[in-house]
Order: structure tokens, then sequence, then C-alpha cells
């Protein structure tokens, strides 16, 4: 009861205090000669939000750069040593290639899945569709360690002999196969592709929903003078409706892509990284919190860091572009 | 999106998914789309639909069985012994709350709720500030604030942890929606700025000439105005900041201020024994989250559909 009190105090200060902050630093703005008090004014409005951004984000990363150059207790230099280490360890190999292997398989398959959703139920019924859409959507609001659990209750295995109670084994041992231990399968790398399975579960709704909007938006005399033409179905839809969208199917992919890049819970909770699934960002949580090496931890995050630098780049091109055609 | 998380780009708008159709595309007579799917076109989506509940009702159905039945066979028996009802039981909701559930329960929304609420306020004025005002440098911040979209909150995290053990932070409620704040900040920007430049500047402008002031346009005016969009960025940020684990775990931790994410985390770790509790831990975990999510869906998909992602 007493946190429930603290929770609304800290909203009613959080919120009440920044109103207060806002009203004094707008009187004072206000006090100024009118030049300045136009001047200042801006910043009035936006300072504590750079304030946070900059305390939480830009500040941090940039001590996450410097860091990454120091020991595991950040108390000397090491140089260029966690990442030659990092780079240099088979374990760590691992972890690359199977963050490749997710980037690869992840966000293509939720794109195309959720393309041929949007594109298939777009054609039946509205309440069809709406029943459809809402049960590929749900997922989206469910937790990596809810959607984890739920999958748990796939994959599980029993030993030989004894009933299966994970639906995975029930039906390959129904086929006449042994019980398998999915998740500790990591010829072809099996494990990391059925952990892979949960996060397009639970991701494929979001593509859906923002493509079969773009979907809907393409202008329907497009359609009707490519049919009238002479297209079939297939024509169209690559020809016609997939140019008009693929702005969207662009940003559906990126935003998949970084859930990717920090996706931790799923792997955490299922494998913890072992039977060679781990993930870059569960390796971070465990250099930084089973280790406590802040280096190291550091120096994964850099990584990451430069790995996004591409698409930070596409996406203030992008940004620019729109602004340019508003 | 999970979060997964999971979860919102910042790529802008991508001018496609404006609902802009002039025109219903579906008036009588034209009907090019509804109703003409093809029975292989059905049966596909069926199957699929299927595959997407499976997983969802296997752990509801498995939730209700009791611990022997739920050890001992399939939750998909009950297909076939429906009527059996020794082996159904709400035991387990009973037993997960008393275990930990409903410390951690109350913990989440200590959490959830000022990182949800508080962003919005501050976010809303530098909203406003980006598109009704003129100042040097703002183009230049918009725009590290749309690259700041994509980037990975796992950047921050280091030395926020050493932060906070300086300030006696770790440990705390605070600790954890303090940062939510800061990482949200970016996404809540960007979604309010892009909703406002939507509304009409005549508006302000006559509001100007009538003499308000910004803080009075801003209060009586651009933020009343602006309430589907401050709406979808706060169901957003409730998904994320309830159903985060990394953030919550790194400076939350397991004890006696875990939240509900956690403490699933936990029981899904112990092999076998207390099963049934996690069954019913991880839907207890899940209905505040799916409720605001099938309440607000509209805000949300609203909200997608503004080109929202969130690094």
């Amino acid at each position: 009861m007493v946190r429930v009190i603290n929770a609304l105090l800290a909203i009613v200060g959080g919120v009440g205090g920044a109103l207060l902050l806002y009203w004094i630093l707008n009187r004072l703005a206000e006090m100024l000669p009118q030049k300045w008090e136009e001047r200042v004014k801006p910043w009035v409005f936006i300072l504590p939000a750079i304030a946070a951004i900059g305390l939480f984000l830009i500040y941090p990363a940039v001590r996450t750069i410097v860091l990454s150059f120091a020991n595991a207790t950040s108390t000397a230099w090491v140089g260029l040593e966690n990442y030659t280490d990092l780079l240099g360890s088979r374990d760590f190999q691992i972890t690359l290639v199977n963050t490749l292997l997710w980037i690869a398989v992840v966000p293509a398959v939720v794109v195309a899945l959720g393309l041929a959703v949007a594109v298939l139920a777009d054609r039946l019924g509205s309440g069809g569709e709406r029943l459809t859409k809402s049960s590929i959507f749900l997922p989206m609001a469910i937790s990596g360690v809810g959607a984890a659990t739920i999958w748990r209750f796939i994959y599980e295995a029993r030993p030989e002999g004894e009933t299966q109670i994970g639906l995975q084994n029930a039906v390959w041992t129904a086929l006449g196969f042994d019980p398998v231990a999915w998740l500790q399968v990591d010829t072809l790398r099996l494990n990391s592709f059925l952990l892979m399975v949960i996060l397009i579960w639970a991701q494929v709704g979001f593509s859906m929903v923002l493509l079969s909007a773009a979907i809907k938006g393409v202008p329907i005399d497009t359609i009707e003078a490519a049919r009238i033409d002479g297209a079939n179905e297939r024509q169209i839809f690559f020809r016609v409706t997939v140019p008009q969208i693929w702005g969207t199917v662009i940003t559906v992919f990126i935003t998949v892509l970084i859930t990717v890049l920090k996706a931790f819970d799923v792997v955490f909770v299922m494998t913890n990284g072992n039977f060679n699934t781990d993930i870059i960002a569960v390796r971070f949580f465990n250099e930084l919190f089973r280790n406590g090496d802040n280096g190291r931890a550091s120096a994964i995050v850099v990584m990451l860091m430069i790995a996004v630098v591409p698409v930070v780049a596409y996406q203030v091109r992008h940004f620019r572009a729109e602004e340019a055609a508003r | 999106m999970t979060t997964t998380g999971t979860t919102p780009p910042p790529t802008p708008v991508p001018a496609e998914v404006k609902p802009r159709r002039a025109m219903p595309r579906r008036g009588a007579g034209v009907a090019p789309g509804a109703g003409r799917a093809s029975w292989p076109a059905r049966i596909v989506l069926l199957v699929i639909c299927f595959l997407w509940l499976v997983p969802t009702i296997g752990i509801i159905v498995t939730s209700f069985r009791t611990e022997e039945a739920a050890l001992t066979s399939g939750w998909w028996t009950v297909i076939t012994s429906p009527l059996d009802f020794t082996q159904y039981t709400i035991a387990n909701y009973r037993e997960a709350w008393d275990a930990g559930m409903n410390n951690s329960f109350i913990n989440s929304f200590a959490v959830t709720l000022p990182a949800t609420i508080i962003p919005i306020m501050i976010a809303a004025f530098a909203a406003y500030a980006f598109t009704f005002m003129e100042f040097p440098f703002r183009d230049t911040l918009f725009v590290v604030i749309v690259g700041l979209l994509v980037v990975p909150n796992q950047v921050a995290l280091v030395p926020l942890l050493r932060l906070y053990t300086d300030v006696n932070l770790t440990g705390q409620f605070a600790a954890v929606y303090l940062a939510h704040i800061g990482f949200g900040m970016p996404l809540a920007i960007y979604i309010l700025r892009n909703y406002m430049s939507t509304l009409p500047k005549a508006v302000i402008e006559s509001a100007k000439i009538d003499g308000a002031s910004h803080f009075k346009t801003f209060w009586r005016l651009i933020v009343p105005m602006s309430v589907p969009a401050l709406a979808s960025f706060a169901i957003f940020q409730f998904l994320w900041v309830w159903n985060d684990l990394l953030i919550a775990l790194l400076f939350l931790g397991p004890g006696e201020r875990e939240v509900v994410t956690v403490t699933v985390a936990g029981l899904v770790g112990q092999q076998q024994q207390g099963w049934q509790l996690l069954t019913a831990g991880a839907i207890i975990s899940m209905v505040v989250p799916v409720a605001v999510f099938i309440a607000l869906q509209r805000y949300f998909v609203r909200g997608l559909t503004a080109g929202s992602v969130k690094g």
C-alpha cells in the first residue's frame, strides 16, 4: 500500500514539479525584455526534455565508449584489450555468428509473413479480417518473458517412455520418433532457430498492422487502371502495390532489426545463452551482471553502436527527405 | 515490441501509411477487396491464426489444471475429456499470487505509472517548441532525436548502473522509472511533434493575435487537441515498461522490489517443480498489458502508423 502511495506521490511530484518548473521559468522569461523573452522561451520549453535525453542517453553513451577502453572495474586503461579479448574468444565468435543469423532471418521473415497476412486478410469480410488480425496482433502485448513461458510448454521434453507434455515432442513422438530436448540441439543451429520462432511469433502482428495500413492506403485507381490494362493479380501486387508500400516495408524491417539487436528476454529466459544460443544482448548482460566486467560489457555495447550507425544514418536521411516533401 | 520486447522505429512516417483515402475504397458496387478471398487463401489464414493462438491457449488451459494433471498429460488432452472436472483447479492462481506475484504486481505499477505519465508532459512542452517556435539549432536538435530513436538503450546501462550506485539509487523504484523517462523521451517528442505539425496553423496564429502567450496556447489549445497522440505514446510506454525485463533486473533485481517480469523469469528457471505456479504467474503478469492493449488498441495502431519506433 505504501508503495502504491509512493508511486502516486512520485507521479504527482514529478508532474506537479515539472509543471511548477515550467511555470516559474516561463514567468522569469516574461520578465525579460521582449526581445530576450522571444529568444529564451523556446529553451524553457525544451530544456527539461533535452536534460533527460542528455543525462540518460547521450552522457552514458559517451561514457560507455570511454569505459570500453578500461578494465573490469574501470580503474585502469587497457587500450583495445577488451575488444581483442572478445573478438579472439571462440565463445564470443559464436555469439556474433548467432546474432548475425538472427539479423538475417528474423526481420525478413517478420516482414514476409506480415505482408502475406495483411494481403490475404484484406480480402476477407471485415469481421473475418478483424478476427484474423486480433489473433496475430495479441502477442504484441505479451512480454518477452511471457512469450518465453508460453513457448516453454511447446518445446518441453520428457525422457523417452514418459508422456510428453510439450506439444512439439507430442507431435514428434506420435510420428514415431524419439523425444528430443529441442533447445539443446545445436546441429545446424536448430535451437537458435526455435528461439527465433518465438520472437517472430511476437513481432508479426506489428508488421501486419503497419503493412495492412499501407496497403489500404494504396489509391484504388492505380489498381483499377492496372486491371483494365489486363494485369493479373500477381502483377498488380508486385508492380503496383509493392512499390507504393515500399517505404513502410523498410520501416518495418528497420524496426524489427533494432528489436533483434536488443533482444534479450527470450534467449535469457529460455537458455541464458547456453547450448550455443548466445546472442549479443544476453552476453552483454552476463558480462555486466554475472561477471561484473564493465570494460567488456561496454566494449560489447560499442560494437552494438557501430552496428546501428548505418541505420541511424538511413533514419536521418529518410527523415530529411520526408520533411522536405512536407 | 517484445518485447521484447517488442517493440516502434524512429523511422519517419512513410507517406503511404497516412490514412489519406479521399474516397472509401469499398463503397457499394466497388468492393474490390472484401469477400473475394479464394478458398486456399482462407485456409492459409486459418492455419496461421491457429498456429498463432495455440501456444497461448496451451498456457491458459495448463494454468487451470492441477499440478498432477499438468505433469502427467498434455494440456490438449482436455479436448477429449473436457468433462473430467477433477483435472481443473484455480488453486494455481491463488498459490502464485501468494508466492510473490501479489508483491511484484504492485511493484510493477510503482515503476510503470510514473514512467508512463511523467514523460508525457515534458515531451509535450518540447514538441510544442519544436513545432511552433523558432530557435537556433532547432532542426539539428530534432535530427539528433530522430537518430536516437534507433539507438538500443543498452548504450546507457553500464554508466547508469555506476551512477546509481554512487547516489544510492540502485534498488529504488525511481532508478527504473527515471531511466525509462529518459529512454522514452525521443519517441515521445517524435510522436507528439509529428502530430502537432498536422494541427491547423491558423488556430495558433489566431490565438497569438488574441494575445495568448505560448504557455497559454500550449495549455489551453495544443494539449487538448493532442490527446490522441498523447494516448498512443502512453500505451507504448506502458507496455514497454511493464514488459521490460532487462532494466528492471539490472536496477531493481530479484528481491523485495522485483517486478512481475523478474518474478516470472525466476519461475521459468526452476525446472519442472512449481510449473503450475509458472503458468498462473505468467498469466497474471500478462493481464494488465493485454487489457490495456485491447481497450486502447485504436490509439496503439494510430501510434504505430505514425511511424513510431524505439531503440
